[in-house]
């Protein structure tokens, strides 16, 4: 195989790995000061690239002539402020309330949330059962050597991903908001104590990873120029995934976790024997054999049974 | 893990039961048995989405005030005092039902769909109710059971009775395979290991050829003594339906399943599960060993599903990796939550609404992952213990 095309792979790979990131991003912060998996946060992405295709169609109807660039940033706000609000709506009604549930009942319960999103904009959004096409947004050059193109656009995707991941990072370690963030998710009793308001970091961390689920919606759409209603269940299965192998909790580990998920992808499509439709076998399979290697994940959260 | 004490905690002896009166009489359980038969039957049997409306209606204002004026104590005190009547009523409803929808092929298709779908999720109580083990992949092990009987009948000359059991040891074979890791893991990790492979089954089937793709596979009918499942029933001038036979032995196995599932809560393998579930760290301390009682528990479940869907598959007589997908499991999990964690005849009971609603009231048949969904999401929020929440253990009777 040749040097453009292995390149190819590897540029696909990381496109994928930083949408995984960002999803598996969300899943672990929300383990972190609930200790709760929201599964549905996997819907959430999908409700976040409808919500960007709704607000292209009414931008594209009210400003027909706005530019590709302002319509972007438009659909991004948009969609993420949507889904940061449905994020509290749901830490509100739901997980909050669910704090003291056994953990199983939780996951169920945020699973059904998953596929009330789901089946909600497959019933209700208009002719919501078919792929719906998403514009391109983006400029469409590319430079192309070979078996190999890079395209601008993807390299923007990839930008803005890694700059949405850098600055939530920055924000929880370098502020006093992202302290408070930290300090409920050791412990929120004493958090509690030494005057950290719980509900509004509970809530504001379920704004910010609901909005970094948006945004994947987004870039899920710009990047396959497609979305439908079903793509949120794979999207929150490899998220949590990552998320897992990872390690829970750790924001890092998410990240690992996210390119790892998308290193196996790539690698079971084109590097082993067997079809490439086995990639997503070859990849849970995988997944399975790291859990009971390490069944923490890599890096491992840091707990004590307590007796 | 927090709040690892799961649903009320049903510690061994903790409380004796207080509703268990000796002197209840057989006729409160005879007369409720009658009544819910009827209703069954109605239901079957009427077309019009409008009647089927008001019977759902209907029966939900019945249930409300039977709760309401205790006639549900009744029925329960009843069916506690004379323990056998309770399992043979339910087998007399099975059977009457099939003689009132002889040649209904649809009617009884659903009484027995309901009947295998009790099984497997018997299979899931063992491994969740009784043990904690949480198991995301219930449909792959009735897929399993299900490709092995069309695998087994299609290319080789077993005896269909032993396919059954094929299926269902090939499912606990396979499952084995995720026991490491099961074992190694545990809460949301563990979690993951089985969706991972619920997600991973569906795919290997989509794209294996061997075991025919995305558009699935034939699978031969049961036939037993020289019977073939497949032909209607004639015993002289009487005619039934083919699916008689096959609701006659998923009755079978149900009622073996049920009673199989009863004895192990009953003992002390039962006892040990339970412990395993409630706390680990104590249960070790009192030398149990968790390991081999969490095997046990995985095995066992998933043979249960493997058994059921191989005879699921027989009598669809075609399955594709579309019957077993991650939101099939996900309708298994809920059946359990619906009927109470833990609780056998409350796996009966939802099964029988979430199978039959659906198919009978086709206005919401398009609708119906997202009414089971919202369902299930207010089940947790307002009820966790279910419609008919399991009971304490109580080894000694009240005097």
């Amino acid at each position: 195989m040749d040097f453009g095309l292995l390149t190819q792979f590897a540029i696909n790979g990381l496109m994928l790995g930083m949408m995984y990131a960002l999803v598996a991003v969300g899943f672990t912060l929300f383990f972190g000061v609930l200790d709760v998996i929201v599964f549905s946060h996997g819907d959430v992405v999908m409700v976040g690239g409808f919500a960007g295709l709704t607000t292209f169609y009414w931008l594209d109807a009210i400003y027909p002539g706005l530019s590709h660039g302002l319509m972007l940033l438009w659909v991004a706000l948009a969609s993420m402020a949507s889904m940061a609000l449905l994020g509290i709506v749901m830490a509100r009604t739901m997980i909050l309330r669910l704090r003291s549930a056994p953990p199983l009942n939780t996951l169920l319960a945020t699973m059904m949330l998953g596929t009330v999103l789901r089946e909600a904009v497959r019933l209700f959004y208009p002719n919501g059962s078919n792929p719906k096409p998403f514009p391109a947004l983006l400029p469409d050059w590319s430079l192309d050597m070979g078996h190999l193109s890079l395209r601008l656009d993807n390299l923007i995707l990839f930008s803005l991903g890694a700059l949405l991941i850098v600055s939530i990072h920055l924000l929880i370690t370098r502020t006093r908001l992202g302290m408070a963030i930290r300090a409920v998710a050791q412990d929120a009793e004493t958090a509690r104590i030494m005057g950290v308001n719980f509900n509004a970091i509970v809530f504001l961390t379920f704004a910010l990873g609901s909005a970094a689920a948006a945004f994947a919606g987004i870039m899920n759409g710009l990047y396959y120029n497609e979305i439908n209603f079903g793509m949120g269940l794979l999207l929150g299965a490899i998220g949590f995934s990552a998320a897992v192998i990872g390690g829970l909790g750790n924001i890092y580990g998410a990240i690992l976790g996210g390119f790892a998920f998308a290193f196996l992808q790539t690698l079971g499509a084109v590097a082993l024997p067997f079809a490439s439709a086995y990639k997503d076998v070859f990849a849970f399979g995988v997944v399975i054999l790291i859990m009971a290697w390490r069944p923490t994940g890599f890096i491992a959260e840091k707990t004590s049974e307590r007796v | 893990m927090p709040g690892s004490i799961q649903h009320n905690a049903s510690v061994p002896g903790a409380v004796p039961n207080p509703g268990s009166a000796a002197k209840a009489g057989p006729l409160a359980g005879i007369v409720a048995a009658v009544a819910v038969t009827a209703y069954a039957a109605a239901f079957l049997l009427s077309e019009s989405q409008g009647l089927i409306l008001a019977l759902l209606v209907g029966g939900a204002v019945a249930a409300g005030l039977a709760v309401r004026v205790g006639a549900h104590r009744a029925v329960a005190r009843s069916l506690a005092a004379h323990g056998r009547l309770g399992d043979g009523l339910a087998v007399g409803m099975v059977l009457a039902l099939m003689v009132i929808f002889h040649d209904d092929h649809y009617a009884l298709f659903l009484v027995a769909t309901i009947l295998l779908y009790v099984v497997a999720v018997l299979g899931l109580n063992v491994q969740l109710g009784f043990t904690g083990l949480i198991n995301f992949s219930c449909a792959s092990f009735f897929g399993i059971g299900g490709y092995t009987a069309a695998m087994l009948g299609g290319h080789t000359g077993v005896p269909p009775l032993v396919i059954l059991a094929c299926g269902g040891v090939t499912a606990a074979v396979v499952g084995s395979i995720l026991l490491l890791p099961v074992l190694r893991t545990s809460g949301h990790y563990s979690a993951l290991v089985t969706m991972a492979f619920a997600l991973l089954f569906k795919v290997f089937m989509e794209v294996n050829d061997a075991f025919g793709g995305p558009q699935g596979v034939d699978v031969a009918p049961m036939r037993l003594f020289g019977w073939d499942f497949s032909s209607d029933v004639e015993i002289g001038s009487y005619t039934g339906s083919f699916y008689l036979p096959y609701v006659l032995l998923a009755l079978a196995l149900a009622v073996g399943a049920f009673v199989l599932v009863r004895r192990i809560e009953r003992s002390w393998i039962g006892l040990s599960l339970d412990a395993v579930r409630v706390d680990e760290v104590a249960g070790a301390c009192f030398g149990i060993d968790i390991r081999r009682w969490k095997i046990t528990a995985f095995t066992a479940g998933n043979f249960l599903a493997g058994v059921s869907g191989a005879l699921y598959a027989m009598m669809l007589a075609y399955i594709s990796p579309a019957n077993f997908t991650f939101a099939d499991s996900l309708i298994f999990l809920s059946i359990l939550l619906l009927g109470g964690i833990g609780s056998s005849w409350g796996v009966v009971l939802a099964t029988a609404v979430v199978v039959v609603v659906p198919e009978k009231f086709q206005v919401i048949q398009e609708y119906r992952f997202i009414i089971y969904s919202s369902l299930v999401l207010l089940m947790i929020l307002f009820r966790p213990m279910g419609l008919l929440p399991r009971k304490v253990r109580a080894y000694r009777r009240q005097a």
